[in-house]
């Protein structure tokens, strides 16, 4: 009998970072003229430096238990990728490492808790919310619908088709945002018209998931 | 784009690595994680100051570390926030048991960068932001005002008190008080270009200045024609003015501060066309400073900074600093 998927697992991780990878890699040159048009420029530099550094952790963290492994996640993006996206992300896989039960093979309602704490604690941490043109407005709404999906009992293919129509919906929202955080908060007027980089590249990261986790 | 560069992922570790040995009389360079600390140790009793930010502002900030100023500086890759590990580090290898100031300019990645630093690092801490650029906005709604040059200036006052024996308090208490009473705003002739991404950060016409620009190239008040100094240097203190509202014949310092690209020679007819301005609307400048401290890497502009001084912040600004960048009395 086929084993059922294990959600969280350190395999998991690491191969989720590299469909990422590949990903951002397609979409970098969209990425940096979004960055350029409202930030200055670095943020794809940043998501693809973090997700190198994450990927040569698979051999230190292989058979590391998922608690230690998420922590060493954490603290190679922080001092790795630097800047807000650093602290967020960082933050994200701190607060994953802190999920109670751990030990015991993590399934999708666990694996969803696990994405809403890390992504309340990014909330925290950053003191953004829904509709201030950040990464914010893709992640809090994805993390409400995985909510709704474990509290239902829903299933789960058809919930991560929702998800990955939300997660477009609201990047796309982004574009006619005045930015109220972050360093595209200083353009004032000059920010609308134009899609929030950290929105898309968290869009392209929860597509990715999503999708492989369908096709698993 | 032309730069002196071996390998942009080694920019700026070799960078770093040049710095420390040109002041290896001052100060000491670590890696991983970085930062630039006090060749000699925090002396007992004395609060520590530590500042830090991305970088492509030197000689901000470790060119500000030494004595009567900063104990250590933590750098990020270019234009982008140091991480906690970083400032935990720093604070550890300096802290004499005093407590540390961390010294925080308003962005949000600095802000969320430090504040895990501080809640990782286990002795006692505070923190001050610094918010001087007059060119934003300062609302509940937005970020904020940025923290620009101001900052060399909270640096070292605030270093001053802390060789004086100042408690961490009392030092905070300072530094808030300078940052309070300084307001700043650049011009921007032409674009910085950040080394990874290798091409300018933003376009602007061979004619054109971006007024109020930020010291990463960010938007400010508006795009205009670039013209005459005198005119651009009056719209910078008007701007200044309107939000310092200094009384008349108040003592000031008046800071003109090179982005990069400017020569100095450009920066003292500022400072000329400064002072003559400031003449005229009856406020007093006695205390100067002229030259590239906050940088916006090879950036062609300027800013101006002015400080409403008391006794308290005269006395900390003339007192003995020796630093990279900074040196008098000693």
């Amino acid at each position: 009998m086929k084993k059922e998927t294990e959600f969280m697992s350190v395999n998991f991780l690491i191969s989720q970072a590299k469909n990422i990878q590949k990903v951002i890699d397609e979409n970098a040159p969209e990425i940096e003229t979004l960055d350029q048009n409202i930030g200055d420029g670095d943020h794809i530099f940043n998501i693809q430096r973090g997700l190198k550094l994450v990927i040569e952790l698979e051999g230190t963290i292989k058979d590391l238990p998922l608690p230690k492994a998420l922590n060493t996640i954490a603290m190679k993006v922080l001092s790795g990728i630097g800047g807000s996206s650093g602290a967020l992300f960082g933050t994200f896989f701190i607060s994953m490492a802190k999920s109670p039960n751990l030990d015991k093979d993590v399934d999708f309602n666990k694996a969803c808790e696990m994405i809403i704490g890390g992504v309340k604690a990014m909330k925290e941490r950053g003191k953004a919310d829904v509709g201030e043109k950040t990464m914010m407005d893709v992640l809090i709404p994805v993390s409400e619908k995985l909510n709704e999906i474990k509290n239902n009992n829903s299933d789960m293919k058809k919930g991560l088709n929702e998800v990955i129509k939300i997660a477009e919906d609201r990047m796309l929202s982004t574009k006619d945002m005045l930015a109220t955080k972050g360093r595209a908060s200083f353009l004032g007027e000059r920010a609308k018209g134009h899609i929030d980089p950290g929105a898309r590249s968290s869009q392209l990261i929860i597509d990715t998931i999503c999708k492989s986790v369908i096709n698993q | 784009m032309k730069k002196f560069i071996n390998k942009p992922d080694d920019f700026l570790k070799e960078s770093l690595n040049g710095f420390g040995k040109a002041h290896s009389d001052i100060i000491k360079v670590s890696l991983d994680p970085s930062f630039v600390s006090r060749k000699n140790k925090t002396k007992d009793g004395k609060v520590s100051l530590i500042s830090g930010g991305g970088s492509g502002h030197e000689p901000m900030h470790g060119g500000f570390v030494g004595h009567g100023m900063l104990d250590a500086a933590c750098p990020g890759f270019v234009f982008s926030a140091p991480a906690p590990d970083q400032m935990q580090a720093a604070a550890e290898h300096v802290d004499s048991g005093a407590g540390v100031l961390f010294i925080v300019k308003n962005y949000s990645g600095d802000i969320m960068n430090f504040q895990m630093g501080a809640e990782m690092y286990s002795g006692k801490n505070e923190s001050i932001i610094t918010n001087d650029d007059v060119a934003v906005e300062d609302s509940t709604f937005t970020t904020g005002r940025r923290g620009v040059a101001a900052t060399v200036l909270v640096e070292k006052i605030v270093g001053s008190l802390a060789e004086d024996g100042g408690s961490l308090e009392e030092c905070k208490k300072l530094g808030e008080k300078v940052n309070k009473n300084a307001g700043t705003m650049g011009v921007a002739f032409t674009s910085c270009t950040v080394p990874a991404a290798g091409k300018p950060t933003f376009d602007i016409g061979d004619d054109e200045m971006e007024f109020g620009v930020g010291i990463h190239g960010e938007p400010g008040r508006k795009r205009e024609k670039i013209q005459p100094s005198k005119t651009i240097v009056g719209n910078i203190l008007d701007a200044i003015l309107d939000n310092l509202k200094p009384e008349n014949n108040e003592k000031t310092l008046l800071f003109v501060n090179g982005m990069g690209g400017t020569p100095l020679t450009e920066l003292y007819l500022v400072y000329d066309d400064a002072c003559q301005i400031l003449k005229s609307k009856g406020v007093e400048v006695t205390r100067s400073l002229v030259g590239n401290y906050c940088t916006s890497l090879e950036m062609q502009g300027a800013s101006i900074t002015l400080l409403k001084c008391d006794e308290e912040i005269l006395k900390h600004w003339g007192a003995p600093v020796h630093t990279a960048a900074l040196r008098w009395g000693m």
